[in-house]
């Protein structure tokens, strides 16, 4: 049975002076789900990355069903029967679920005989695992979830049969998660073979038959699930023990920093997202906000920090209103001491073009700091920058690096140290650790949890329950746009996922 | 998550490319010029003869470059705060308004040192005004800058021509430009520093306004990569959301861009009136700030790339001077396809041939590019 569908031997991989990949070697077992954890930079999108071609590996060879296999595009890996889910979706918005999934492998010059072909090998693809999509929806309609599973009929479409998934569940929500595992059982059960990553190790552990660790490159251990535990797979990547919680003492609660009165947002179509919320954050305090994504938590965070306009309500900083017409400055609203984390670090947090240390001052830019009048000064910049690097452990240390080249993690790494270093009284923060490893994760909550006991105020919200609730002093859960509760955290989960269910809200209701 | 993509060297990435397209917009040049039933390699000879082999091409070479460096610049300045300012050559001609009217109004009175600030002030700020508009548009009102930008190109034309036959004119004159400027708004020339050279020159129009242009080159590189102003530019031209995170204005920061992209458009207009012609005439600029668009994509939008584009272009309008005149077969529009060509390979398919000399240096192994520098900790 122990037949390999995939070998990697000797694999190494070096950018410039960074060995992502050294001396991997790597079996994974045909129908089997096999998952892969480490670090963040350990190398495992750079390995996943060469199996599919993308990357050429400086030296090792690659074998596909025993078979030594060259894989220099993604066509070749396709041809071999891989297939590989992006975090970040490679699909046409404006296209349409079955033009997205025929795109690039159309059979006929007419379009129209190969949309009806793919209508009818969708359909199958549908009924086989379980992978119900709309084939006419349009992409940019459909939540991530969904696109996702587009995303995995295209590899299957292709004849893959061998699936490979970076980090698929950092932007579900957990039963969008649940029922991409169901998806992955069944591909299982078909005899497809599935390559996981994640940094969920209880994912792993729910899911995956092998999983194998990575640390700064090199492969250090391969388990099989059932034989090891959540805290020997954290211990492997990190190289020490792991707090899986941090603790904490008793919050200080001092007086209100922040202060949100019967908020409503609309979202640019007019749909209202936030509805009529009011709570209070005080200093000294971790205010939580649980919920399942897109119940309006990002339109909040977005509110607060004045970067979307809200309807009515109102938001106080210090006992000053903050301007929510649209027109607010933000730059205004962090010389008051609000500091805003945002959870799209690609487009919002970060510029990725940029190098390491322009990015360390994004919205700080006018600060006298950094700046010898019209002039940046770019040596205060890259010292601070290179002090926040050692500080927050960013890897790899090089305060050049195009902001690109940092993976997930460090990337995150990167906005927090930024944040957290100015010192504000009022922190906002939006999916913390969504993407980084258990490692950093203690680390930020270590972090987040000194900011409180400095008194600082921290508004956290997150789709990870574990995470609100190994943080937070106070738990409030979104639901449609409304505040539906208010727990402490030594609530149960089962008690927090009703809520953020809206259960309790309909009970009410009737 | 990390995007992959593979990366090359600096070397590669500024040097090896542009020349790579260059040599290949060439040989299809070769080809054009085979067709007509001349010998190409003679052609090159002339081109290169015409533009670098005695100093008076030098000069004439050097003073083209001139007006594509203040245009290239324009079009930089725009692009890196993700604008794409078609309006180079509007801003360029109605410059050419302002020039006009300081010259006429102070060359008896003043030196040509005195009048030649004056002129660029007013030069640049005719070709900022000019990009006024549709950067207001764009930022207020969301007009697409390069639909205004073209619109303005043709208003500048029009405006031009109704100034030319009306009160810019001498009142007895037939000819749609200026009268002659006086010595005061004659600008001097560079040829004597080619000549220091030992090269000798009849009369060309190289003047002060190439080293303007290379002071200027080297104030858009402090500009874009060492103020706080070119910051925020660049912040918004790579990401409008995360500009909107840092309390970047839009508004603010649209206007500010194009403005100076203008300025930099209107003082391509002093090289030709107060340097060559020493009037304002009808359709003085004649596709200067178009080429500055191809010039600043070859350049990589860096001025110093820049300054070496504008320096290939000045020499194939020069060389192709010479080349028309000596090979009777090659008019004056083969030079136009030559050039095309040029902008092409260089400009519109950039990225051609990048993914081969990226597999070719991925197959040499990327251990050549220095990995046992370790440096940091490296994960
Ligand atoms: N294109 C690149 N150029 C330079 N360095 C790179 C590039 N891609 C990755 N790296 C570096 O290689 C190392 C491994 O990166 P990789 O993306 O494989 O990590 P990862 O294990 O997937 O991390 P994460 O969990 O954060 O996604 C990191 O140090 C990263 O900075
Ligand atoms: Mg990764």
């Amino acid at each position: 049975m122990a037949q390999a569908a995939i070998e990697l031997i000797g694999i190494n991989k070096s950018f410039g002076a960074v060995r992502a990949n050294r001396d991997i070697n790597l079996e994974i077992v045909r129908g089997t789900i096999h998952g892969i954890v480490g670090e963040n930079g350990a190398g495992k999108s750079t390995l996943m990355s060469i199996l599919y071609g993308f990357y050429q590996a400086d030296s090792g060879e690659i074998r596909v069903g025993g078979k030594p296999a060259s894989i220099k595009t993604p066509n070749d890996a396709i041809a071999l029967g891989i297939g590989m889910v992006h975090q970040h979706f490679m699909l046409v918005d404006n296209f349409t679920v079955l033009e997205n999934v025929i795109l690039g492998a159309e059979s006929d010059a007419l379009l129209k005989k190969s949309i009806a072909k793919a209508r009818s090998e969708l359909e199958r693809l549908e009924r086989e695992y379980g992978l119900e999509v709309d084939p006419d929806a349009i992409i940019e309609e459909l939540p991530v979830g969904l696109q996702q599973r587009v995303e995995i009929l295209k590899a299957l479409y292709r004849g893959a049969e061998i699936l490979i998934l970076d980090e698929p569940t950092g932007v579900l929500t957990p039963a969008e998660a649940d029922h991409l595992f169901r998806i992955l059982k069944q591909l299982k059960e078909q005899g497809k073979t599935v390559v996981l990553i994640t940094h969920k190790l209880r994912e792993i552990m729910a899911i995956t038959d092998t999983v194998s660790v990575m640390r700064q490159g090199t492969m250090v251990a391969t388990r099989v699930t059932k034989e090891t535990t959540v805290g020997e797979l954290a211990e492997l990547m990190v190289g020490r023990r792991v707090l899986l919680r941090v603790e904490k003492g008793e919050a200080e609660a001092g007086a209100v920093k922040l202060a949100v009165k019967n908020l409503t947002v609309k979202d640019s179509r007019g749909v209202t997202m936030v509805d009529d919320i009011s709570f209070e954050l005080r200093a000294g305090e971790i205010v939580g906000i649980a919920g399942v994504a897109g119940n309006g938590q990002s339109e909040l965070l977005e509110a607060i920090s004045g970067i979307r306009r809200a309807v009515s309500g109102s938001v106080m900083l210090d006992g000053k209103p903050i301007d929510l017409t649209g027109a607010a400055d933000p730059g205004e609203l962090r010389d008051r001491g609000l500091a805003h984390v945002p959870e799209d670090r690609h487009h919002v947090g970060l510029v990725l073009a940029f190098e390491e240390n322009e990015n360390s001052i994004l919205g700080y830019h006018d600060d006298e700091r950094y700046l010898k009048g019209p002039f940046l000064d770019i040596d205060a910049i890259r010292n601070d920058a290179k002090d926040k690097i050692t500080k927050y452990d960013i890897r790899p240390a090089d305060c050049r690096l195009k902001t690109a080249n940092f993976s997930g993690g460090n990337q995150q790494k990167i906005v927090l140290a930024r944040e957290m270093e100015q010192d504000p009284g009022v922190l906002i923060v939006g999916q913390p650790t969504r993407g980084v490893d258990v490692g950093a994760i203690e680390f930020i909550h270590k972090r987040l949890i000194a900011m409180r006991d400095q008194g600082k105020a921290v508004l956290v919200v997150s789709v990870e329950l574990d995470e609100i609730r190994s943080l937070s002093d106070r738990i409030l859960v979104m639901f449609a746009g409304r505040i539906v509760g208010e727990r402490s955290p030594e609530a149960s989960e089962g008690e927090l996922g009703l809520l953020m269910a809206g259960v309790e809200q309909r009970e009410a209701a009737e | 998550m990390s995007t992959p993509y593979a990366k090359l060297p600096a070397w590669a990435d500024y040097g090896l490319i542009p020349v790579i397209n260059l040599a290949v917009a060439f040989v299809v040049a070769g080809f054009v010029v085979m067709l007509v039933g001349e010998n190409p390699f003679r052609a090159a000879v002339i081109l290169v003869e015409g533009a670098f082999g005695r100093g008076q091409g030098i000069a004439f070479t050097l003073f083209y470059a001139t007006t594509f460096i203040f245009s290239g610049l324009s079009v930089a300045v725009a692009a890196h705060c993700g604008l794409f300012n078609i309006g180079g050559e509007g801003q360029g001609y109605i410059a050419g308004l302002g020039i006009g009217i300081v010259c006429l109004a102070f060359d008896s009175v003043l030196p040509w040192w005195l009048t030649f600030p004056i002129a660029i002030v007013a030069s640049a700020a005719m070709g900022a005004l000019w990009a006024l508009i549709p950067a207001y548009l764009q930022a207020k009102r969301g007009s697409h800058i390069v639909i205004t930008t073209i619109m303005f190109n043709f208003i500048a034309a029009s405006v031009m021509v109704y100034a030319l036959v009306g009160f810019l004119k001498p009142p007895s004159s037939m000819a749609p430009q200026t009268r002659t400027f006086l010595e005061g708004a004659q600008l001097p020339k560079l040829n004597w520093v080619i000549e220091l050279f030992g090269a000798k020159i009849r009369s060309a129009p190289l003047n002060i306004c190439f080293l303007l242009a290379l002071v200027m080159a080297l104030l858009v590189w402090l500009l874009i990569w060492r103020t706080r102003l070119g910051y925020e530019m660049r912040t918004y031209g790579h990401s409008p959301k995360a500009a909107r995170y840092a309390g970047i204005s839009e508004t603010r920061i649209i206007i500010i861009a194009m403005m100076i992209s203008g300025a930099l458009a209107g003082m391509m207009a002093l090289n030709p009136t107060m340097g060559d012609q020493h009037n304002v005439a009808l359709d003085f600029v004649s596709g200067a700030g178009f080429v500055g668009i191809a010039v600043a994509l070859m350049g990589r939008l860096h001025p110093v790339g820049i300054v070496l584009a504008a320096i290939l272009f000045g020499m194939l309008y020069q060389g192709g001077a010479e080349l028309a005149f000596e090979m009777p077969a090659i008019s004056r529009d083969m030079i136009v396809i030559i050039q095309g060509l040029v902008i092409l390979f260089a400009g519109a398919l950039e990225h051609m041939f990048r993914p081969y000399v990226q597999a070719l240096f991925a197959s040499f192994s990327p251990r050549s590019v220095g990995i046992e520098a370790a440096k940091g900790k490296g994960a």
